[in-house]
């Protein structure tokens, strides 16, 4: 296939203004790539990939790479391929040209070829590829080549993110399972993989392990690859075995991996262990247990002595087991200790486990450890050691003393933050062993003038009211704190309230004024509603009843526990269960971060949308959410109930923050001739939504945008009669109107109606494209049935051609100017072929664009090309943004070149693809 | 599962090659988002695995601890964040009835936009590398794959670096895209993987008849069939390194022995070697249980083995059988803990005089048997950053300052057991120190040039701390040749750090 033309633009005196060098390049490249000589070939296409590489869009030789696909020789093959798998997605009409290559290297006599054939096709996600790889896929799960084979199998887990149904309709799932079967461990161990993905991406266990696969996962587990291993210990740790015995029984098949060299193995291994200890239990297996306990210390230590990265994740890891397992690590604190050039991640995790281990046998080596840490020169490490300390005392009610001890030496050294950190955990000891070292006090009074920072501020305040009778001068001190008062940070200010309150109330004589002169600060002179707040209660209580005052606000405290083994025991659970995993380093619950479903944006032909439904397993999303997590959503409460979405309350659906602003900013436009029809599609099938067909398109009547709905009432025994809607945020910010729709009359069954909801652009429901990213045409839709309360959801492309608006038509001075001053590296390039006869004339497309807001600026012939025509176009969105296109067309070719510039970069694409759109149809 | 993409960028974070396996994350969002990781965390707070949320906000690692802000973290970006901000409420609220009532898979468009990822990352020379992902990965599978390819990039273009990197791109992709598919890490042996992707590329002619190694797929992944050598030779290197740590006290915290078994083989065809060590338990395991006690025998607290040893033979009775890899390789790795005199100790006596000068006196003793002797040994003692005019006196070696790492080396060519040698070094000190003049008292009066602890560089041939003995190396091959084993030791040091008081 030769290249339809040259450079579109190239020659010319006007002209200069669109000429570029790089296009110049391209020229070359593409002379180049068509060389017969093969080096020179191997040579372009290397260059073609560097510029890839450092990431320029060389897209447009597409085409031109694609035709080198066609050799013996491998290396080039293997360029090519990657070529396609990077532009793929962005020309995927043109990558079907490729399936022929692809087809055909699946069947080669050279199975590294067959291999990556079925390897590249695999990660090329364009739905209509995927038809023609089922084929080759099939036979290359049963290649006689195992390497053939151990890469198909991966390629059915790729398969499955693109089109599940189709793994599912050709049995591949089936297939996958006899290959743990297969005599090559290599193959097994990428079978399992590829089980475990799909397991992971549909929400269903569709490895199930057996008794027979059991056995055969364990014995492959002796023969294939380190990374074979993990999948096959991963698999395996998912897996609850059926009681005590055979826990025991996979136990010992996998203990021998905790001596592996590979740190990735033994942590699976040891997460297998660790889980199944579960189910073994005690009684009968304590012995067992207590031997494996023993068995577990080594390897655990040894991850110590390996990468900085991986002694970093093993820590992490290990938090969690001496959780779980105290007893495993309760000899071995030493190998914590820090060593001076340790990273200091490494050392922030290691602190972390030495109060985990530490108790009465060792705390004072763990103390000297401590203040030696004191020491040290980076200063969030030395913090997080002098915390240590009062960590330790809280932990040992025996030690407490000794800790006390070293941190008054610590206080000595008037370091700054040494200081201020142990005040902080000082108010923490005081807490826990009420009315026992509060002889220490005075030595905290010396060190008032320290104290800077808030948490430490706010700890001695605490102090200072707490024990205000056992300090003399406690008045003055608090005094000297509240000329400041306005300047302090809040937590502070919260703190000098209560503790002045205190004060007041053991010695009312003195302080009275004092008092008078926080309330007034606090409720009158501050913003911070906490702070009013809290004042007005104590002013009211102190008013009314200062009796009941003081068995408030100098109750007893609840002491305070020894924090150390604090995650909730069910998290713990399965954390533990996720070792080596990214949930065991944050230990958070894998559903915390991960969004589970997942599909590239490339399902918005509608198929995407929940067909993968049904399996999601439901109901564990919400189980650790802890409130704060939640809270974050901003009064997200009431917004949990979207069933409360109702059109006639209109407090509550100004929620949604899109109603009540007025769109007028962007000025209704004049009508204009013929106004274009939508173009529908189908959007939403009657399974999903209790039995109403829909379809969407979108048109602008008078200016105005309207998403067009078909609503066909396939088998709701109830007519349709009211709906509404609502839209997800989206990238032109674009909300309904009004969000009621009445089907007046109500549409029976077998009935269908067409309904026309007005869009407003409103800024608030705009998304923004992320940085580089172009912005999503997808609209995501809610309906609501009002008769049944059903809500059911849809997603439907924007048609962008929809919002130019009529005075696009810009100047050709001006035009020329905007194009000139437009970086090359904002331009967006694309071939449409196959167009309809009509659309190969200029007139035409230029009547049917005006039709649509595009207006024609100036049209003129290539020079030194004959038959070749560029027509310049410019459109303006109601929203004001400027497209500029250059679209070339060849007599007698039924294509066109589309070159589109805009300083709305992330919007180019939009109004390209609409470009291209119109111009097919 | 496992990695999304794999990122290899400058020191800056900008990509120099990349390879997206999945295309489930936005692959230049995360290298940007990844190279302002770099650039806004704080030095201490950067970790090797860090998460970013929807929003492109840094989190997750925090636990939350009550009261104390967690060492790292930007505070907030965790958990649901994602819904929260770049969806709006709407989206939150959506998501909710999603999952509660339909479980939907429009969340996934919801959601793709910003869905948070995942990096997990290595230094290396003046290299990231980085796989990044957005599920719930094996990391500790990433991080030994991105080692493991450093390694094999080193075998390919013996130096890693971001020249080198540039010099390769072509080969680079093709190694990207061997040695792992889809995320999945498979072969990345570099012996098998150069039968197949060779520097050079430029044999077209043979191409079309190369065929994937057997070994790729077998069992026995890591050796070639059909290997010849003229002479069937096996070298054998015991190498322990002695890793402690002992207070400024003079107690030593912590003692370590690690020892590896490296060997470099020469043998032909397909080789089954069996080796035997004096290992306590084996001797147990045998029924040999006086040769156990008889103190010849060591007990080894962990192993680890090179994959090529069949791990279930050795839980089984302790037997060390394989098949070698052809050349070198680290056969298997041991962990002792046991107390171990440290076997050359150093004392100092500092004597700082403020804003004149310091003085040193540096003790060091070797603490092993009289006919070992230990070669190269080098004892690094921190200095002050400020000091200057240097000068020593030692009964033996020789002493230099080394002012761009702040200590002087003092180096003892041979040192023999049971000896003892002094040094003093003496430095002026500037009138003011540098904390003074750049007025910020940062260290509140501690002086804490001092903290770094001294350092000591040895190696003792024909020797281990340990005790531990190759008793036989039995090599079988069907075509019954005789091959040579040949066994060397030493000991080095490890990690040996003495606190200075």
């Amino acid at each position: 296939m030769a290249p339809k033309d040259g450079t579109p633009s190239g020659g010319g005196s006007d002209s200069r203004f669109f000429n570029t060098n790089k296009k110049g390049e391209m020229h070359e490249l593409r002379m180049e790539l068509h060389s017969t000589d093969r080096n020179i070939k191997v040579d372009a296409v290397k260059k073609v990939i560097a510029s890839m590489t450092v990431g320029k869009d060389v897209s447009m030789l597409f085409t031109d790479v694609l035709n080198c696909a066609q050799t013996a020789n491998i290396e080039l093959k293997k360029l090519v391929y990657l070529y396609l798998i990077n532009y793929a997605k962005s020309q995927p009409e043109l990558t079907l040209l490729a399936v022929n290559t692809f087809v055909k290297d699946a069947s080669d006599p050279n199975p590294l070829i067959r291999a990556l054939a079925v390897r590249t096709m695999g990660c090329i996600r364009v739905d209509r590829i995927t038809e023609y790889l089922c084929e080759p896929l099939g036979r290359a799960l049963r290649d006689e080549d195992p390497y053939v084979r151990k890469t198909a199998a991966v390629c059915v887990a790729k398969l499955y993110d693109i089109a599940p149904e189709l793994v599912r309709e050709r049995g591949f799932i089936e297939t996958l399972h006899d290959l743990i079967s297969d005599s090559n461990p290599s193959v097994v161990a990428n079978g399992v993989a590829a089980l475990s993905e799909i397991s992971e991406t549909s929400g269903r266990d569709v490895m199930k392990i057996s008794a027979s696969v059991l056995q055969k996962l364990l014995a492959a587990l002796n023969e294939c690859t380190e990374w074979g291993q993990v999948f096959i210990l991963d698999s395996l740790a998912k897996y609850t075995p059926a009681d005590a015995r055979e826990a025991e029984g996979i136990i010992e098949r996998v203990t021998p991996r905790l001596q592996h060299a590979n740190s990735a193995v033994v942590m699976s291994a040891v997460k297998v262990i660790l889980s199944y200890m579960d189910v073994m239990g005690g009684g009968a297996h304590a012995d067992s247990i207590r031997a494996l306990t023993r068995k577990l210390a080594p390897p655990l230590v040894t991850l110590l002595n390996s990468e900085p990265e991986i002694q970093y994740v093993a820590l992490r890891n290990i938090n969690l087991i001496v959780q779980k397992r105290p007893n495993i690590l309760e000899n071995e604190i030493k190998v914590f200790f820090c060593k001076y050039n340790d990273p200091i991640y490494v050392k922030m995790e290691k602190l972390e486990i030495i109060i985990k281990l530490v108790s009465e046998k060792n705390i004072d080596q763990v103390l000297l450890e401590l203040k030696e840490y004191a020491t040290e020169v980076d200063v969030d490490f030395v913090r997080k050691s002098v915390s240590a300390i009062g960590r330790c005392a809280v932990k040992l009610d025996r030690a407490a003393e000794r800790c006390i001890g070293v941190l008054l030496e610590l206080i000595q050294t008037k370091v700054n933050y040494v200081v201020q950190e142990s005040v902080i955990v000082i108010k923490d000891i005081f807490r826990r062993y009420p009315n026992r070292y509060e002889s220490i006090i005075a030595t905290l009074c010396d060190n008032l003038d320290t104290l800077d920072e808030p948490q430490a501020k706010a700890a001695m305040i605490w102090i200072i009211g707490e024990y205000a009778e056992r300090i003399d001068n406690a008045d003055e001190l608090l005094d000297a704190f509240l000329e400041t008062f306005e300047e302090e940070d809040p937590a502070v200010q919260l703190q000098l309230l209560t503790a002045t309150v205190k004060c007041f109330l053991k010695n009312p004589e003195e302080t009275q004024d004092m008092v008078q002169r926080v309330l007034d600060l606090a409720t009158e002179e501050s913003d911070n509603p906490d702070l009013r707040d809290r004042g007005f209660i104590y002013w009211r209580l102190l008013s009314t009843d200062p009796e009941a005052a003081k068995l408030v606000v100098l109750g007893d405290k609840p002491v305070i526990e020894d924090d150390t083994f604090r995650l909730e025991p069910n998290l713990l659970n399965v954390l533990v269960g996720q070792i080596a995993t990214l949930s065991s380093i944050y230990h958070k619950p894998p559903e915390a971060f991960v969004v589970r479903a997942k599909r590239g944006a490339t399902g918005s032909d509608g198929m995407g949308v929940g067909d993968l439904g049904d399996d999601i397993e439901e109901g564990d999303e919400e189980e650790y959410e802890d409130d704060n997590d939640v809270n974050r959503g901003g009064g997200g409460d009431d917004l949990l109930d979207i069933g409360g979405l109702s059109m006639n309350d209109n407090a509550a659906s100004s929620n949604y923050g899109n109603l009540g602003l007025e769109p007028d900013m962007f000025g209704a436009p004049t009508p204009s001739v013929a106004e274009p029809e939508a173009r529908m599609s189908k959007v939403c099938a009657p399974e999903k939504s209790g039995g109403i067909e829909l379809w969407a398109g979108f048109r602008q009547v008078q200016g105005a945008v309207k998403l067009e709905l078909d609503v066909r009432n396939i088998s709701s025994n109830v007519p349709v009669s009211t709906l509404a809607i609502q839209l997800n945020k989206n990238s032109f910010g674009l909300s309904p109107a009004a969000q009621q729709i009445m089907c007046n009359p109500p549409i029976p069954v077998g009935g269908s109606g067409r309904h026309s909801v007005e869009l407003v652009v409103n800024p608030a429901m705009l998304v923004q494209a992320p940085a580089g990213q172009p912005a999503s045409p997808q609209i995501q839709v809610a309906i609501k049935n009002m008769t049944t309360g059903l809500v059911f959801y849809f997603a439907v492309n924007f048609a962008f051609e929809v919002l130019f608006s009529p005075d696009g038509a810009l100047e050709r001075a001006t035009f020329i100017e905007s194009w000139k001053s437009i970086d090359d590296k904002k331009e967006l390039y694309g071939t449409v072929s196959d167009l309809p006869p009509a659309s190969t004339d200029i007139d035409q497309v230029a009547a049917k664009f005006k039709a649509h807001h595009i207006f024609l600026i100036a049209r003129r012939p290539v020079p030194n090309a004959e038959g070749q025509e560029v027509a310049y176009f410019s459109m303006r969105t109601t929203t004001g943004m400027v497209f500029m296109a250059e679209l070339t067309f060849k007599k007698g070719v039924n294509a066109a070149k589309v070159c589109l510039k805009t300083e709305q970069i992330a919007y180019g694409v939009q109004a390209k693809v609409a470009l291209e759109t119109l111009l097919r149809s | 599962m496992v990695a999304s993409a794999i990122l290899i960028t400058d020191l800056t974070g900008k990509p120099l090659i990349s390879r997206n396996y999945r295309g489930d994350i936005p692959l230049s969002s995360a290298a940007e988002k990844f190279a302002s990781y770099l650039l806004e965390a704080e030095e201490e707070a950067k970790k090797p695995v860090f998460y970013v949320d929807g929003n492109g906000e840094f989190g997750a690692l925090k636990r939350g601890e009550e009261g104390s802000e967690e060492c790292g973290g930007v505070p907030g970006g965790e958990t649901f964040v994602y819904v929260q901000v770049s969806h709006g409420l709407w989206g939150w609220a959506l998501r909710s009835l999603l999952f509660s009532t339909l479980g939907l898979a429009l969340s996934e468009h919801m959601l793709i936009a910003a869905a948070p990822l995942s990096c997990v990352s290595m230094q290396h020379n003046n290299l990231y590398l980085c796989g990044v992902t957005c599920k719930n990965s094996n990391v500790a599978l990433i991080l030994t794959y991105l080692y493991q390819l450093t390694a094999l990039f080193q075998d390919y273009f013996t130096t890693l670096n971001e020249e080198s990197i540039r010099d390769n791109f072509v080969i680079i992709y093709e190694l990207l895209d061997e040695t792992m598919d889809h995320g999945l890490p498979q072969s990345l042996d570099s012996t098998i993987l150069r039968q197949f992707i060779t520097q050079e590329g430029n044999r077209m002619a043979d191409d079309s008849k190369s065929k994937p190694p057997v070994a790729l797929t077998n069992a026995v992944s890591w050796r070639a069939e059909g290997i010849k050598h003229k002479k069937n030779e096996i070298f054998l290197d015991v190498v322990e390194k002695l890793n402690l740590l002992v207070a400024a006290n003079g107690t030593v915290l912590h003692s370590e022995i690690n020892g590896a078994v490296k060997m470099k083989s020469f043998l032909s065809g397909m080789p089954e070697l069996k080796l035997g060590l004096n290992d306590k338990l084996m001797f147990e395991a045998t029924g040999r249980s006086n040769q156990a006690r008889s103190g010849k025998s060591v007990e080894l607290e962990d192993i680890k083995f090179h994959q090529c040893v069949r791990l279930a033979r050795f839980e089984n009775d302790r037997t060390i059988s394989f098949i070698p890899p052809d050349g070198e390789f680290d056969l298997m790795t041991y962990r002792l803990d046991t107390h171990v005199k440290p076997l050359i100790w150093v004392e100092a006596v500092v004597e700082p005089h403020r804003g004149s000068r310091i003085e040193y006196m540096i003790k060091t003793r070797s603490q092993f048997k009289s006919r070992s002797v230990a070669n190269n040994v080098e004892i690094s003692i921190p200095v002050p950053p400020d000091v200057d005019s240097p000068s020593f006196k030692s009964s033996v070696g020789n002493v230099t300052y080394l002012p761009d790492k702040d200590c002087v080396v003092w180096t003892i060519k041979q040192f023999h057991g049971g000896r003892e040698y002094l040094m003093r070094a003496h430095f002026g000190l500037p009138s003011i120190s540098r904390e003074e003049a750049d007025g910020k008292d940062r260290s509140g009066g501690m002086d804490t040039s001092w903290k770094k602890p001294i350092g000591v560089k040895f190696e003792i041939p024909y020797f281990t701390v340990s005790g531990i003995q190759v008793r036989y190396l039995k090599i079988i091959e069907r075509s019954g040749y005789q091959a040579l084993p040949w066994v060397r030791y030493i000991t080095a040091n490890g990690d040996y750090q003495l606190r200075m008081a």
